[in-house]
């Protein structure tokens, strides 16, 4: 029995997300004193074109970065440490850029940051295909309930949350027409699901 | 003079020709049929016991031609005591005990062996069948005539599990046999078309790569079988015919007065070889289950006639025989408890067949072919005939039971209808008088 | 998914997720690191019951790639005649700590008998048994067909099918597990399957499947195929009067030089030549067409243990295997 879900909330609009985003090109330039060495890693799904937006957006502010060079995707699921228990997922594909990831600064991209399994299980996959000089996380939102020493160095939006709610990012090219969904705006949105069990048949992706 | 054997007066008992009577068992016969009987009651007269089988059916005993019992060799498997229990549950009085023990009934000492042993448990009648050849070996003729001299008095001869395929053999046995009215059992199967084979051939044991059994193996024997006994003018009786082919086959001999009796098993009637998709050995028998259409055929032989009787094939194995790979299991299924539930199922209740001919094909007529006198004394008609040793079984269509191979008497559980649901129960069998089933249950075994 | 025992039971979605899961699988054998963790402190049992040395070492490569213990168990002959019953076996095997058992068997639907009998809880992998099934092989030669279909159509593999690839089996289909498996699969992937065959080495009902029958290799291969495949001929089909002599088998349905050029001008430019191994060099597949560039014999090998990859992390991934069917008779009463 899935309880019924209470009418989403919406906590970012699409010019809120855009905004956090910038911010977050900003802070990874500052950081990291200029362009230098940056490769953008997204985890998918929803880590991927958010990975995409901050590199255009590293782009626009320092047009001496190659975005397209410097961007790609990390899958973990075969990393994950809920195999057992989760239903097998297909793997999406891993694609670094050609130069590799060996001494560059990495930034992993996701949309959520909730237990830091997924950023582990990322972390772990890093070092399978490289050894980089420095790796970083960039996410969209950190909702806490961190369940390892894991932070976030670039963070778009700190949304305190309880665990019976349940937090969805809507992307267009994902969740838009272009992707598999209906979506006509990006949003960060959350669902209050009072069932706990029905946080779960849910399936928190990004737990 | 007194009498001390109990009377048992039938009551209200639906006969095999549709009417309603009375039957009374006096004296070990079946001493009066008809209604609202009153036997004479006194000491002298002796106990009487009524039983009330109002709803329920009297049936003539019924006759397995065609019975493993397994003993002597595979103990494990079944005996003469729990086969014959089993045999008894099912409704039959008489079984034909096939001769592929260990060692082989190919001689007048394993025969009458097999034959005091069933004499002994009492439940049944046993009757042993002779092989035709030394060992089942295909080479050279048993001592057909010992056998039939013997205590055991042999009639029916069968090599089956093997079939006797040296034409100049079969011919020679069937020639044989003449001499003491016996006939022999064949089991139709060609060797050198059926060698590995699982599985009815066709399509599907294409896709399930198993090694087919093609139709022709068997017709092929069948035809070469009555033209030879046409040629030598000598009975022939085909064991558990499983074609529409073979049918076809009969029927055309039987239209020219050859001598052909044929039997079908209760599971060629209900079974097909679509349950080999779940590779359970439980389904794996000798001849494979057929096609649908088999099926079909099979039913409109035995009401039209051109199939002569049902043979349970009840070929008990052990666990281990069959908790195996498909390939290297044994073959064969239990049928002794389940072969009147299963022909009232496929030929009753499908309207093709009524009691009488119920009584027919699992009583009268594999009597006749068998050549007993004591059983199957009823006639076309359903009329029981009086003074016949009282060989009968009660039997409740009305009711239907999920089958559970552990509730039966046999010793295996190779019951392909395991968790089916099928009609009708046993619910008194005796056996020359003798109650050896009473109320659904094992009663006491008849002592000689 | 919680066994893998026939492509017959495959469905189209299963088998796109099983070659997808096996495209990523592919990337991490051309990486430094040839391993990942999805299986570590699982153990996988190869239970070779047949010889099958080039499977067995392809399914220990995969399960190795995937971190998986592996324990090898080979017996030949039947295992009645051994002694010891297939039930013992695998409950023994599953007692020592196995989560999955792969079975090359041979037997025709063992693999599918263990997985229904209820003897173990165990995944089980058909690895070849009798002359029934033999999924694998033919996922990793659709893996190969598609990759192959993807490079000439200029897009990526993921997702694809072989919608309108025409695909040529040719040689003993009557005794081919592979043959069997390869056609439900690639026919369920939208490919057109052609068997040719002396009439002798066709199955019986053949014409009710879904694929051309023909008895002509030379029309096969004048028709333009995508890819030919060439089945392994036992010698001692001669001998059971199949067909007449090597010679004659040859010259009739062998992959000689002067078919080899009638495919190079009649078939696809591209078309491949594809064998499961090994190769009876002169037999059915002339020496040229061995080696020919044509010939995806090594690819399909590589391919293996992508596959293999896939099939093992599916079924061994989750426990909630009630959303996808298991594929397994239903029909057994037994508990």
């Amino acid at each position: 029995m899935q309880a019924e879900p209470r009418a989403a909330r919406t906590v970012l609009s699409a010019s809120d997300i855009d905004r956090a985003l910038t911010r977050i090109a900003h802070e990874i330039l500052e950081a990291n004193r200029g362009p230098e060495g940056i490769v953008v890693l997204g985890i998918p799904r929803r880590g991927v074109p958010l990975a995409e937006r901050i590199a255009a957006k590293l782009e626009r502010i320092e047009p001496g970065f190659d975005a397209s060079a410097a961007t790609g995707q990390l899958d973990v699921t075969l990393y994950r440490d809920d195999l057992r228990r989760s239903t097998a997922r297909t793997p999406a594909p891993t694609r670094l850029p050609d130069s590799g990831i060996d001494g560059a600064v990495v930034v992993l991209v996701d949309d959520v940051l909730f237990s830091g399994r997924t950023i582990r299980a990322a972390l772990d996959a890093l070092n399978d295909v490289g050894r980089p000089a420095a790796v970083r996380l960039a996410v969209l939102v950190d909702r806490g309930h961190r369940e390892l020493p894991i932070r976030a160095d670039f963070v778009g939006k700190n949304l305190p949350t309880s665990t019976a709610e349940r937090v969805q990012v809507r992307l267009l090219e994902i969740d838009g027409p272009a992707g598999t969904g209906e979506v006509t705006e990006d949003a960060v949105a959350i669902t209050d699901i009072t069932d706990a069990a029905a946080v779960t048949a849910a399936g928190e992706g990004t737990r | 003079m007194s009498r001390t054997a109990p009377r048992y007066l039938i009551t209200g008992a639906t006969l095999p020709d549709g009417t309603t009577g009375d039957v009374l068992i006096e004296d070990g016969l079946l001493a009066a049929v008809g209604t609202g009987l009153a036997p004479e009651a006194g000491a002298d007269a002796g106990p009487l016991e009524t039983i009330d089988a109002s709803g329920r059916i009297v049936l003539p005993g019924l006759v397995d031609l065609h019975t493993h019992l397994r003993e002597p060799g595979r103990e494990d498997a079944e005996t003469v005591e729990t086969g014959t229990q089993a045999a008894a549950m099912g409704g039959f009085t008489s079984v034909h005990a096939m001769a592929n023990s260990t060692p082989v009934a190919d001689s007048a000492g394993v025969v009458e062996q097999v034959w005091q042993l069933g004499r002994e448990a009492g439940w049944c009648d046993v009757h042993p069948v002779g092989a035709v050849t030394v060992g089942l070996g295909g080479e050279r003729l048993a001592e057909l005539g010992a056998m039939a001299a013997s205590r055991a008095e042999v009639r029916v001869f069968s090599d089956d599990g093997m079939c006797v395929s040296d034409p100049v053999l079969m011919r020679r046995a069937l020639e044989y046999v003449k001499a003491f009215d016996g006939v022999i059992a064949q089991h139709a199967q060609e060797p050198r078309l059926t060698e590995g084979a699982q599985m009815n051939e066709g399509e599907l044991s294409s896709v399930l790569g198993l090694a087919g059994w093609p139709a022709v193996a068997e017709e092929a024997i069948i035809a070469r079988d009555v033209l030879l006994a046409r040629h030598v003018g000598s009975r022939l009786h085909v064991c558990h015919v499983s074609t529409a082919g073979s049918v076809e086959i009969i029927r055309w001999a039987k239209e020219r007065g050859i001598e052909v009796t044929a039997e079908a098993t209760p599971h060629h009637l209900l079974l097909t070889e679509e349950l080999v998709r779940t590779y359970d050995p439980v389904f794996k028998v000798n001849p494979p289950l057929r096609r649908e259409a088999d099926v079909m055929a099979l039913r409109e032989g035995l009401a039209d006639g051109t199939i002569d009787t049902v043979g349970t094939d009840h070929a008990p194995h052990t666990a281990e025989t069959k908790e195996c790979e498909w390939t290297v299991a044994a073959m064969g299924m239990t049928g002794l408890e389940t072969a009147l539930p299963v022909v009232q199922h496929a030929l009753v209740d499908t309207g093709l067949m009524d009691w009488a001919g119920v009584s027919r094909i699992l009583s009268s007529t594999p009597a006749r072919i068998a050549r007993l006198s004591d059983q199957g004394r009823i006639s076309a008609a359903g009329v029981f005939e009086t003074g016949a040793p009282a060989n009968l079984t009660i039997y409740d269509p009305h009711v239907t039971r999920t089958v559970d191979p552990a509730t039966h008497a046999t010793r295996s559980r190779n019951s392909p209808y395991r968790g089916m649901d099928l009609p009708g129960q046993v619910t008194d069998v005796f056996n020359h008088g003798h109650p050896v089933v009473r109320d659904r249950a094992l009663a006491t075994p008849r002592t000689h | 998914m919680k066994h893998l025992l026939s492509t017959q039971d495959l469905s189209l979605a299963d088998a796109l997720r099983i070659l997808d899961t096996a495209e990523e699988m592919s990337a991490v054998s051309g990486r430094e690191v040839k391993k990942l963790p999805a299986l570590r402190g699982r153990t996988v049992v190869n239970l070779f019951l047949e010889d099958s040395t080039r499977t067995r070492i392809s399914f220990e490569a995969a399960a190795k790639r995937l971190s998986a213990d592996v324990i090898n168990f080979s017996g030949k002959g039947s295992s009645v005649s051994k002694g010891e019953s297939l039930k013992d076996t695998v409950q023994t095997l599953e007692a020592i700590g196995a989560d999955a058992i792969v079975m090359r068997h041979w037997g025709s639907g063992a693999a599918a008998q263990l997985a229904g009998s209820g003897w173990i809880s165990s995944s089980v992998v058909n690895a070849g048994d009798g002359t029934h099934e033999h999924p694998t092989q033919a996922l990793l030669d659709a893996l190969t067909l598609r990759r192959h279909l993807a490079r000439r159509n200029g897009t990526g593999p993921r997702g694809t099918d072989l919608a309108g690839m025409r695909v040529v089996i040719v040689g003993d289909i009557l005794h081919s597990r592979v043959a069997r498996s390869n056609l439900w699969l690639l026919t369920t992937l939208g490919a057109e399957v052609t068997l040719a065959a002396p009439p002798t080495l066709m199955p019986v009902g053949v014409e009710q499947w879904p694929c051309r029958v023909t008895y002509s290799l030379d029309d096969a291969i004048a028709a333009g195929p995508d890819a030919v495949m060439m089945l392994r001929v036992q010698s001692e089909r001669m001998h059971e009067a199949f067909f007449p002599s090597a010679a004659e088998y040859t010259r009739s349905w062998g992959l000689t030089d002067d078919r080899l050029a009638l495919l190079e001008s009649a078939g696809a430019p591209d078309a491949v030549i594809m064998h499961p191994g090994p190769m009876n060099r002169g037999l059915e597949i002339s020496a040229a067409a061995a080696d020919s560039v044509r010939n995806t014999a090594l690819e399909q090998v590589a391919n293996g243990v992508s596959v293999r990859m896939a099939v093992l992390y599916l079924v061994l991934s989750g426990t909630d295997h009630a959303g996808t069917p298991a594929l397994v008779p239903t029909a057994r009463q037994e508990a």
